[in-house]
Order: structure tokens, then C-alpha cells, then sequence
């Protein structure tokens, strides 16, 4: 009965919306844009106008609340045409039926960096075109750090060698807030880490995952870094500015957070570098794919004309043009050309090349927060890594029971092994909800690549 | 039916549908949701949606973070509540007192917080409580004390906020406290001080038994203002502030509903709050019950 109710809700918000939708003369798309890109955009859009008729209304939405505002949006049937949305968010929006799959012919593929572009494919499947990249890599202070480190053993010497030759407790040779997650969740992931594996089974316990914490919590205990969360720093740039701290991992948007920030005799003493990688493997080692994605939502009406502007978007000129305007690192490679020269920013492209995604669960954010959480715990010894490790086996395996009950759900035949059979497949899913032929897909893909 | 009771129900009518439209029948829906595992997946598809029956309440009993956020809500409320009672009968006194000045312009003073967005007010006091810059510890310096990072500090970070809400919240129950001391007839004051009564035992054996109900209607609006504190915490220190120590139970409902979007989780949550509502109520009218 409750099924029926909550099902009688769902279908009654989009009638309701759609309803009220009037047919217009020349066609105007909503674009939802965050943060400071919701801004600057709006200058692109006369020539997008000029070039297509199609008139765009941009409107703002702050970054600190556009995640709940665009699952809310979805609920109540509200979605723009096309948005901008984090390339994290994907798996999220495709379970929850909220975007539609892009042709791979709307740009030039070759031209995108690869794992920026797997963020936006979800069980095989195109759902978003990269907008803008990020990624995290080293700042270093250049008088401390002449070289900057290229394995782990290097990283670990150096930050012995600052902390012998400065043992005061005013100084230390890392910042790694214990309340951001990137950090323990990279080095985990530059050890071959999965967080969760293709069966929605959560991998912590194991070497992959610990090798990786370990040499996380290891920076505190041995004193290379403070076990404080970022509120209690009171201003990371002038702290970096004035040598309190030598090294910190953090994104492009803080080049130009420490360029506005800092004095000009600051300026010369700072630099980026990739991030140093486990010994044995190749340098840089993986960061993290971060960024924005554009996408198109499931209800417009008007998605060819919304298609035809996320492609005006990533044109390389438009691109460099949009660099200009943000700060933003360019997704199309070809772009990259008006950031030639500049030191910092040259860095983010070499890390570019050698970055991995986050699992891509709608549950991921939930679940690299838990580590953070269970990270600072072991910081502060209230687990050892061992203890941590297993906590989250159990959290996160309690998070992703719903997941494997899904996927279980709705495929009990690639379970039964009949993989090469897509035929099949595709006559079943037209009888059940158009959501489950992802999830089979999904499934099926995974199947397929763990087969090979 | 008589004819009165027949046109008493035709008033009540528009008044009780729309009562039931959009708060029973919303409340009895969120009382099911809360024994489902409602969430992402069931927005993409319906059927995707079990239900569990008390798991989320199990489970959410079994969470340290709901713990924290029940210890940190009983705490904001058990200190603010009764502090803004005690600021808000202090200030109605003094305003209600005869040899008071400008009775008008005060009151104004103290309700304006009340109507103040709250958005406005925490950036104010971000201002008000930063640790370098901020008013608060410039003036803790000017007698020697080296202040908090009130905000920043696990330990601060809830005094600050219940500081905040009290100074946001008192205005409100000084304006009824107000009204309620002046339904108290002047004679009985009269008769007290013929008895010999100095001005504490006039205010403890007149004012306080007179202001009974008043007590009863503050204490109960200001505990469940309490209880459901939200958007204090919220804008002042986003993500439940330094090592949850400013994470409430409404923000928890928050956080799982449309952060995480675990519906039927954040539901359960909701019913244990309005459990603990009308407890507080229950509680604030047996009490005054047995006085009476």
C-alpha cells in the first residue's frame, strides 16, 4: 500500500511540472551553472545565440548547496535542460534516472584527458562531457625542497631531513587537514586500492587499502604533520607564505588562492610538482579525476538544442576562453596551449595523465567520507589502521546492502553466467524499468572486464 | 446532529481539511517512509524500495553519530532553554519596571533579533567570533584573557552557538513574559509589602506563581525551538563543526535525507525527534499540572 502511495507521489511531481511548460517561439534553454562558472558563463552565451538562435537562461546556483539542490530539483521535476554538475555526482544522477546519455560523437574523445573522461561513463555508458578538470597534487616550498620527491621513500626522507633540521613544533614539513579525505583516499588508490569491489563488496581490510592509510597515519605519528582539521587552521596561505609548513596537497584553485595571497618575494619560493608515487611504480603516481561534467536532464524537452550547447562549450576555443575568465583547467587538451609557460599550472597536466576515478557508486561521497572520519580516529589513536580498516568493511558493507540487493534484484541471469548472450538481455529489459537495463548493463560490463 | 453542531462542523470543515491534507496525512506518510529504506534508488525506481519495518530505528540506535547529535541537541537545549528564560524574564522585569525609560525602543531592541534572518545574523557573528579580528576576543584581549577560536574549537564551538541562539531567541519570550507581568494586579504587590515583603520575596512569592501559565507556554515553545535547533549550526559551522560537536539532530536528519538522500533513515530520525518533542511537552504540562 505504501509502495502504491509513494508511487502514485513520484509520477504526480513531473505531471505537475510539465504541465505547466507552454510551447515557445524560438527555443530557450535553462542552464543551472555553479558557483563562479554560473557566473562567468553567461559571457559566453551571445555567441552561442548569435551562432544558433537558441537563447540560454543561465541561472546561479552556490556550490555549497547545489548537490541537494539538484537531487530536490529532480524529486520535484524542476531539472534545467542541461547543467553543471561535479563529475562525482554522475553515478548518483544516472541511478536516480535524472540525465540522459550523450552520443560520443558530440567531441572529440581523443582529446579529453582518460580518467577525466571515465568519471562520466557509468556502466559503459556516456552520460556527461567534461566542462573544466581538477586534480591534487604537491605545493612545495622551493627553499625548503630543492627537489621535490618522486617515491614514497624520497617523500618520507624529506620530511625527516625538515623535520630534524627544524624540530620546533611551529613547523612541519606536510599540512594534511584530518578532516579532508582526498589525502588518505589517494594514497590508497596509488596502491592499487578498490574501496569497493565490482560486487558492491567493501575492500579495506586488505594490503591494497592499508598499505596506503598507513603511510598516511604514519605522517603523524612521526611528527611530519599536525593532526588538525582545517576549521583550526587559521590561514593556510600566509602559514605556506611564511614557511610554517613546506609541503601541502591541494587543487589547481589554490594556485590562485597563494598568486592573490601571497607578497612578490613569497612568490618565488613556491612551486607544484605530480605527486610522488609508491616505489616500484611509475611516476607521477594516480591522483584523484576531479572536475566538472555537463550534462543533459531526462525530462527537457529540448535536449538537442541543450546538446548543441554543452558542444559550444567544449570547443577548444571556448575553452581557452573560459581558462581566461576562471582559472579553470581546461578538459580538452588542445586548450591547454594558452596555459603554456606557466610553471605551476604545467604540473596539473602532467598529474592529468595519470589520474583515477572514485568507485562509481551513487554512495561514493558517503563512503570516501567515512575514511576521512575513520582516518582522523586512528590519528588521534583511537584505532589502530588494522582496527580502521575493518570498522569500514562493516560500515560501508551495511551502506552498499541496498546496492547489492539491486543489483541482485534485477539480474539474477548474469549471476547464472549467461554473459554472451546481449540479445537476450535486451529483450528481458524492455519488460522491467529502463533503470534496471543500467544496472544490468553495468553489471554486465564489469562481468565482462573482470572475465578479461 | 443538532442544527449548531451541524454548522459548527461546516466552519471547522475548510480549517480540518486543509489540516489533514497537509499535516496529518503528510505525518502518517512520514511515520510509513520511516519503515522503508526509501533512498536513491527509489527515486530512479519505485520498486526499488523495501520495507525493513524497525531497522531504521535499530540501526539508527546503534549509530555513534546519532548519539552525538542527541548529546549535543539535550545540551544546547538544557543550557539555552533555561538560559534564555532567565535573560528573557531579566529583561522583561527590568522593562517592565517603573522607573524604566524608553520601555518602547528597548523592546523594539530586544525582539529585533527575533526577526532578523538568521543568514544575516551568522555573518555578523562569524565576524563576532573570529579568532584573530573577531569583537569578542579583541575584547577578551583588552583585559589580558587570549580567547577561544569559538568556532573552530570542539570545546567552544557549542557554547558559541548556544550563546548566539540565545541572544537570537530571548526577545520573543521577553515580549510574552512582558504581557504576562502585566496581568499581575498591582494590590498583590500591595498586600505583600504591607506584609513586609522586600523585593525578592515580592518577586518570588507574587511574580513567579502569577506568571504560572506564561512559564508553561515559554518553557514549552522554547525547549521545542531547542530540540529542533537547525539553522544555527547550519550556517555557523556547516558539516556539524569541528569533530561533530556542533552536529544536532535536525542537521543529522538533514545530512542522511538530502545529503545522502536516505529518506526513510532521515524519516525514522524526524520520529524520534517529535518523540522527544512531545515528551518535553508532556513533561512542561504535568509539571505545571501538579503545581496547580
Amino acid at each position: 500500500m505504501l509502495l502504491s502511495f509513494l508511487s502514485f507521489l513520484l509520477p504526480l511531481s513531473s505531471f505537475l511540472s510539465t504541465s505547466c511548460a507552454r510551447p515557445q517561439q524560438s527555443t530557450t534553454i535553462e542552464f543551472w551553472g555553479l558557483g563562479r562558472e554560473g557566473e562567468v558563463v553567461a559571457e559566453l552565451i551571445p555567441e552561442f545565440t548569435k551562432q544558433t538562435g537558441i537563447k540560454v537562461d543561465v541561472q546561479q546556483i552556490p556550490w555549497t548547496a547545489a548537490h541537494e539542490k539538484i537531487l530536490t530539483a529532480h524529486v520535484g521535476g524542476s531539472l534545467p535542460d542541461a547543467l553543471q554538475v561535479g563529475n562525482s555526482w554522475m553515478s548518483e544522477l544516472v541511478t536516480i534516472d535524472a540525465i540522459v546519455p550523450l552520443e560520443e560523437t558530440l567531441v572529440d574523445k581523443s582529446d579529453y584527458f582518460a580518467g577525466i573522461w571515465d568519471t562520466n561513463v557509468i556502466g559503459g555508458t556516456l552520460y556527461g562531457i567534461p566542462w573544466y578538470v581538477d586534480t591534487r597534487l604537491l605545493f612545495y616550498r622551493t627553499d625548503l625542497i630543492p627537489t621535490p620527491p618522486r617515491t614514497w621513500s624520497e617523500w618520507n626522507a624529506v620530511m625527516a631531513k625538515l623535520r630534524r633540521e627544524n624540530p620546533s613544533r611551529d613547523f612541519y614539513p606536510i599540512v594534511m587537514p584530518t578532516n579532508e579525505w582526498p589525502q588518505p583516499v589517494i594514497f590508497a588508490l596509488q596502491r592499487g586500492a578498490v574501496l569497493v569491489d565490482e560486487s558492491a563488496r567493501a575492500r579495506f581490510d586488505e594490503p591494497r587499502f592499508l598499505e596506503g592509510f598507513n603511510f598516511y597515519v604514519d605522517m603523524f605519528r612521526r611528527g611530519y604533520a599536525p593532526a588538525v582539521s582545517n576549521t583550526q587552521v587559521a590561514n593556510i596561505y600566509q602559514q605556506f607564505g611564511e614557511g610554517q609548513f613546506a609541503m601541502w596537497i591541494t587543487g589547481p584553485w589554490d594556485v590562485g588562492n597563494l598568486r592573490l595571497r601571497l607578497s612578490k618575494e613569497q612568490q618565488e619560493l613556491w612551486s607544484t610538482a605530480p605527486l610522488p608515487a609508491p616505489d616500484g611504480t611509475p611516476y607521477p603516481g594516480v591522483s584523484l579525476a576531479g572536475g566538472s561534467s555537463l550534462v543533459v536532464s531526462k525530462r527537457s524537452s529540448k535536449q538537442a538544442a541543450a546538446k548543441q550547447f554543452i558542444a559550444f562549450l567544449s570547443r577548444p576555443e571556448i575553452q581557452s576562453r573560459f581558462y581566461e575568465m576562471t582559472g579553470d583547467l581546461p578538459a580538452r587538451k588542445s586548450a591547454w596551449r594558452v596555459l603554456e609557460g606557466d610553471r605551476e599550472l604545467a604540473a596539473f597536466g602532467r598529474q592529468l595523465d595519470r589520474t583515477v576515478a572514485l568507485p562509481r557508486l551513487p554512495e561514493a561521497e558517503n563512503i570516501v567520507n567515512a575514511v576521512a572520519e575513520h582516518g582522523q580516529l586512528t590519528v588521534r589513536g583511537q584505532f589502530t589502521p588494522q582496527q580502521a580498516a575493518q570498522a569500514l568493511d562493516r560500515k560501508i558493507d551495511a551502506m552498499l546492502e541496498k546496492r547489492r540487493w539491486v543489483l541482485r534484484k534485477f539480474i539474477p541471469r548474469v549471476d547464472a553466467g549467461s554473459l554472451g548472450a546481449p540479445a537476450v538481455q535486451e529483450a528481458d529489459a524492455s519488460r522491467v524499468h529502463p533503470r534496471s537495463r543500467v544496472y544490468a548493463r553495468d553489471k554486465l560490463n564489469e562481468a565482462a572486464e573482470a572475465h578479461r | 446532529m443538532k442544527p449548531q453542531s451541524r454548522a459548527a462542523l461546516l466552519f471547522l470543515a475548510p480549517g480540518m481539511a486543509l489540516i489533514t491534507l497537509f499535516f496529518i496525512l503528510p505525518v502518517i506518510a512520514g511515520f510509513f517512509l520511516s519503515l522503508t529504506d526509501f533512498d536513491l534508488y527509489s527515486i530512479g525506481d519505485v520498486r526499488n524500495t523495501r520495507v525493513v519495518g524497525a531497522k531504521n530505528y535499530a540501526s539508527l540506535l546503534d549509530n555513534p553519530l546519532f548519539w552525538r547529535a542527541l548529546t549535543n541537541t539535550l545540551y544546547f537545549s538544557f543550557v539555552g532553554g533555561p538560559l534564555t528564560i532567565a535573560v528573557a524574564l531579566a529583561a522583561a522585569l527590568l522593562l517592565n519596571a517603573k522607573l524604566a525609560r524608553f520601555k518602547a525602543l528597548f523592546r523594539t531592541i530586544y525582539f529585533a533579533p527575533v526577526v532578523t534572518t538568521i543568514v544575516g545574523v551568522a555573518i555578523v557573528w562569524k565576524y563576532v567570533y573570529h579568532p584573530r579580528v573577531g569583537l569578542l576576543n579583541r575584547m577578551l584581549d583588552a583585559i589580558g584573557i587570549q580567547g577561544p577560536d569559538w568556532l573552530g574549537d570542539p570545546q567552544w564551538a557549542m557554547p558559541a552557538l548556544i550563546l548566539l541562539a540565545v541572544w537570537r531567541g530571548f526577545g520573543y519570550a521577553t515580549v510574552i513574559f512582558l504581557a504576562g507581568l502585566q496581568n499581575v494586579p498591582e494590590e498583590l504587590y500591595e498586600a505583600a509589602r504591607i506584609d513586609g515583603a522586600g523585593g525578592w520575596k515580592q518577586f518570588w512569592h507574587v511574580t513567579v506563581p502569577q506568571l504560572g501559565p506564561t512559564f508553561v507556554f515559554v518553557g514549552i515553545i522554547t525547549a521545542i525551538g531547542f530540540l529542533q535547533v537547525f539553522a544555527e549550526p547550519y550556517v555557523m559551522t556547516p558539516d556539524g563543526g569541528p569533530l561533530n560537536s556542533t552536529l544536532t539532530i535536525v542537521m543529522l536528519m538533514y545530512r542522511e535525507g538530502f545529503r545522502w538522500w536516505n529518506m526513510g533513515y532521515a524519516a525514522a530520525v524526524a520520529f524520534i525527534l517529535f518523540a522527544m518533542v512531545l515528551l518535553a511537552t508532556l513533561a512542561n504540562t504535568l509539571i505545571r499540572r501538579r503545581r496547580a
